[in-house]
């Protein structure tokens, strides 16, 4: 199958193989490594470097064995990208199974051209290298990308579950596996109770992120999502913990007399490991937050900033044998909230991507290792360990979960339902966690470490593959969804309908839960925390601005596709088609169909959506600036009809303008200057797209009566660094970016003549101009500040 | 937790509204922090200001009319009775509510009815009691993608109106409406867990 999977790829794949081939099979002679596999007889050709003092300069010579490491290195990564290219392309599939599948496959076949070619392959992967190198940043992506709001509202299930879940599997694996090791007709007698228990710790950390791409498309709901999410992060980091306990125990004793008080130290042990590697991550977050308010000038270092505290966090808490992995986690999640508002834009994105990419390299080195692995002479096989642990490793996760989630059932507001528990016991895929940490056992104190490995790879084998492939099915079937039957027209569009009318209603009700803890933490985190962490003059939502830019460009197409010319929105429509009965034919109607399912706008997603693979696909941005545009287009048309706005033609004037309406208008609909400002009432929900009206409500600090003008909105048209004018630079004062705003003015009005020329006539052209011109980018404080700062503004007119 | 009770204690009416929607204890108080928290210069009613600062209705495509609905009538101040009242639409039906009903008293508000009477509004903005083609033309238009031609919206729009128009007036009446969703869940559909 994997071979299939490769046929899309092309000349360029077999191309790197055959490299890879010719120089496995010469360097094979010329490695100096300590392997006494067969020697090859193909090395006339190639100067051996360094054997021999060389005599002349020679013109042409090939020296492999000096970049045989990363050469090869970087091959496997990129037969590794490669494959994920054409996974993608190839539609179905992701769909199908979780991408570690084909991870999987392509170090399965890694693995077969090196046996193949009897080729030593580099031995990067070591105790100190994995620990080192390849964990932190997988961690970290993992920790980076966690969505906070829910993560800590459901904190407490998700300790419980993720805490005690990955102890009652390791210890009650370890044990079962105990059990059936004392059986004599195994032959498995000297594996002791320490080993079998190290093994079930190991075997018990699971990677079910793998899983969630495979069903982001059912509903999953948001809880389960966290449940899983949170399982991931913790799970490693208490695995690792675990075993190295009990690794030291093991060196301890070699026997089993280990006392009462070696088990009290050794839980003890485990708290303080656990708290205090959190403890570290939260510092070293706090100190890297603070760090990156002053780096204005220099952004460039940003990404750096954030990168090397993380990992500085992670290897300070290793150096005093804490748990790095929960450190860096929580370093992550500490830092981001801070950094991501003060760092710019485009660092921002570096940050993101680079995580994801050195986290995809790190699994893919180590999941290459596995296919070596497997592929290999290095086995030892014992049919009942290997059927046994799979038995147990499915049975205690499915003990582990309904006991767990029984009880945890009992003191959740929203407890979750047996189908959602189903998911998360079928989600228990291993992946490489497990691996490396078996592929590490020391030897000496593990005769039968290749019993383990074998059982290892069994497991995740058959997890990835198996559980992997079966869990989008199943997951669909139990959401019960009604595909088979063809909905009408009218059924699909009012189901539409009342999807965003609830997703609406959702967002009215804001998020519920554990208010006060909540609220305390957010009035301490204003009052003291953003005023250390957080640059000046920024303000307090910016977060905001770094999602979902509405496109310049994207605007001045839609202008021109004529979707935004005025007679779209008109409401008596000219050509008045009455009763117009016409006969569809059927296809008609399929393709009326068709249009609606594949163009109507999807419902925001409230549940979360994360793939551990790849950043966020950009359908749902484009949805979004298409509504706003239209939105803000409905606006203007609505308010321009009925007033006179007393001020149209200057624009550039010397005072900072403000189109402003008269305050007071009778209609309800539509008649108030629409000023939709994002606070974070409802949390800062980073999934949701906003784009910042700013505005200015007349009815605080301004007198009622009196005929104030009013801001008007001043949508924040930001772009990712392109053209400058409207360009977001979020360090300045507010003052100071009015009166950029102000300059900017001239400069987008020739963009949006486009816009005006469909609009009706002449004398409001320039009204438009200026009311599109106003749209510089600003930033926006909540209300409250609002008042305060805009009424010296309006003083100055 | 244990101060809750003085709480509801301050929103004022708490019984009759109850009553009328069906609320738990517990919900309304949720509610009421949450009516609070959207009334952020503390007036004690809501208008169509605060409601649009919640930044995700701005990018739902129905965003303006789910905002219009919590005004009937055009009034311009909501307060938290109003509030509640439409959120109250969006209970879950409880089925042993329905039982132990009074048939003499109205019907509740989270019912099928008046569920659909609800999204029906979304549709009818002059509350003619009938969606014409225009309205439905106007929805359609909020709800689809730029790529889609005003032809084609159109025939879908006619098509819709033709597939549930009975009585050949052009536009669908309430009663059209609902028989047209008559399979559908829509106490499902229409329905939040959180509002119990």
């Amino acid at each position: 199958m994997g071979f299939q999977m490769l046929v899309p790829f092309g000349p360029w794949n077999w191309l790197f193989l055959l490299v890879a081939l010719r120089c496995g099979g010469a360097s094979s002679d010329l490695s100096e490594s300590t392997n006494s596999s067969a020697q090859h007889e193909l090395n006339v050709r190639f100067a051996a470097a360094g054997s021999e003092p060389a005599e002349t300069v020679s013109v042409f010579a090939l020296d492999y064995d000096y970049v045989q490491i990363p050469y090869e290195v970087t091959l496997w990564i990129l037969l590794a990208s490669l494959a994920k290219i054409g996974f993608h392309v190839y539609h179905p599939l992701p769909g199908l199974m979780p991408e570690s599948c084909l991870l999987v496959l392509v170090g399965a076949l890694v693995g077969a051209i090196i046996f193949g070619t009897d080729h030593k392959s580099p031995p990067v992967m070591d105790s100190s290298i994995y620990f080192l190198y390849l964990l932190p940043p997988i961690v970290l992506e993992g920790g980076y990308f966690m969505p906070t709001r829910p993560f800590f509202e459901n904190i407490g299930s998700i300790l419980w579950w993720a805490g005690l879940g990955a102890l009652i599997n390791a210890f009650g694996i370890g044990l079962s596996l105990y059990l059936i090791c004392q059986i004599q007709a195994f032959g498995l007698s000297d594996v002791n109770l320490l080993q079998n228990l190290l093994f079930g710790s190991l075997i018990s950390a699971v990677d079910p992120v793998a899983v969630l791409a495979v069903f982001e498309e059912a509903r999953v709901n948001e809880q389960l999502y966290m449940m899983i999410f949170g399982e991931a992060l913790l799970n490693d980091g208490i695995s690792v913990v675990l075993y190295n306990i009990l690794i030291a125990f093991t060196k301890m004793h070699k026997f089993e007399d280990i006392e009462p008080v070696d088990i009290l130290a050794g839980c003890a042990r485990f708290v303080i490991v656990g708290c205090g590697g959190v403890f570290f991550g939260v510092i070293f977050g706090f100190i890297s937050a603070f760090i990156t308010r002053f780096t204005q000038n220099i952004s460039a270092i940003e990404p750096l900033i954030v990168f090397m505290f993380s990992y500085l966090s992670y290897l300070a808490a290793e150096t005093l044998y804490l748990s790095g992995i929960l450190a860096i986690t929580a370093c992550a999640v500490t830092m981001k909230k801070y950094v991501e508002e003060n760092v710019s834009q485009t660092s921002y994105t570096t940050i993101k991507y680079f995580m994801k990419m050195l986290s995809s390299v790190s699994e893919t080195l180590i999941f290459i290792f596995m296919g070596v692995s497997t592929i290999g002479k290095n086995h030892e096989w014992n049919w009942a360990f290997v059927c046994f642990t799979l038995a147990f490793c499915q049975i205690w996760r499915a003990i582990s979960v309904f006991a767990l989630f029984y009880i945890s059932n009992q003191f959740r507001t929203f407890p979750f339902s047996i189908k959602d528990q189903c998911i998360i016991f079928y989600s228990g895929v291993r992946g490489a966690g497990s691996f490396s940490l078996a592929f590490l056992l020391p030897l000496s104190l593990f005769p039968r470490k290749k019993m383990f490995v074998t059982a290892t790879l069994v497991v995740i084998y058959f997890t990835v593959f198996i559980q992997g492939i079966t869990i989008g099915p199943l997951v669909r079937y139990l959401d019960v969804r009604k595909t088979n039957k063809k909905e009408s027209i009218n059924e699909e569009l009012h189901t539409r309908l009342m999807d965003h009318l609830k997703a609406g209603i959702e967002d009215v009700c804001g998020q519920w839960s554990h208010y006060q803890v909540r609220d305390k933490f957010k009035k301490f985190d204003h009052k003291y925390l953003r005023k250390i962490l957080i640059r000046e003059n920024l303000p307090k939502s910016s977060i905001v601005s770094l999602y979902k830019k509405l496109e310049m460009k994207q605007a001045i197409e839609m202008a021109e596709t004529g979707i935004l010319s005025s007679t779209a929105f008109s409401i008596p429509h000219q050509a008045q088609r009455i009763q117009e009965n016409k006969r569809l034919s059927p296809e008609d109607v399929e393709s009326m169909r068709d249009i609606l399912t594949h163009n109507m706008y999807q419902v925001r997603q409230r549940t979360l959506s994360y793939n551990k693979y790849n950043l966020k696909p950009q359908t749902s941005e484009k949805q979004a600036k298409e509504i706003l545009i239209r939105r803000q287009n409905t606006f203007r048309e609505s308010t321009r009809k009925g007033h006179s706005l007393p001020w149209g033609r200057t624009a550039g004037t010397k005072n900072i303008r403000y189109l402003s309406f008269p305050y007071s208008h009778p209609q309800p609909a539509g008649g108030d200057v629409r000023a939709a400002e994002f606070t974070d009432h409802d949390g800062s929900d980073a999934e949701v797209p906003s784009i910042m009206f700013n505005t200015h409500s007349p009815t605080g600090s301004l007198q009622e009566g009196r005929r104030t003008q009013e801001i008007i909105p001043m949508k924040s048209l930001h772009r990712g660094g392109k053209p400058p004018h409207l360009g977001y630079q979020r360090n300045r004062s507010q003052e100071e970016q009015l009166g950029r705003g102000r300059r900017a003015v001239l400069r987008p009005k020739p963009l949006f003549h486009a816009v005006d020329e469909e609009f009706e006539s002449g004398e409001e052209s320039e009204e438009e101009a200026s009311a599109i011109g106003s749209r510089w980018s600003a930033e926006h404080r909540p209300g409250r500040d609002l008042h305060r700062s805009h009424s010296p503004l309006l003083q100055r007119k | 937790m244990g101060s809750r009770s003085s709480h509801a204690a301050r929103i004022p009416d708490v019984d009759s509204i109850r009553r009328e929607t069906g609320f738990s204890q517990a919900s309304l108080l949720r509610l009421y922090h949450r009516f609070r928290a959207l009334d952020w210069n503390e007036k004690g009613y809501l208008s169509r200001v605060d409601l649009q600062q919640i930044g995700a209705l701005a990018v739902n495509p129905l965003g303006d009319r789910i905002i219009d609905s919590f005004f009937p009538d055009g009034s311009l101040h909501l307060d938290f009775p109003g509030f509640v009242r439409v959120l109250a639409r969006f209970r879950p039906v409880d089925d042993e509510d329905n039982r132990n009903r009074d048939p003499k008293e109205p019907e509740p508000l989270n019912s099928r009815m008046n569920k659909l009477r609800f999204a029906f509004q979304l549709y009818d903005l002059d509350r003619d009691g009938k969606i014409s083609r225009q309205e439905m033309l106007q929805v359609l238009r909020l709800m689809v993608g730029v790529q889609v031609t005003e032809e084609q919206l159109e025939s879908i729009a006619d098509r819709t109106v033709q597939e549930a128009d009975e009585d050949g007036d052009g536009a669908v009446s309430f009663l059209e409406f609902a028989k047209s969703l008559e399979k559908m869940n829509i106490e499902q559909k229409m329905s939040i867990r959180i509002l119990k």
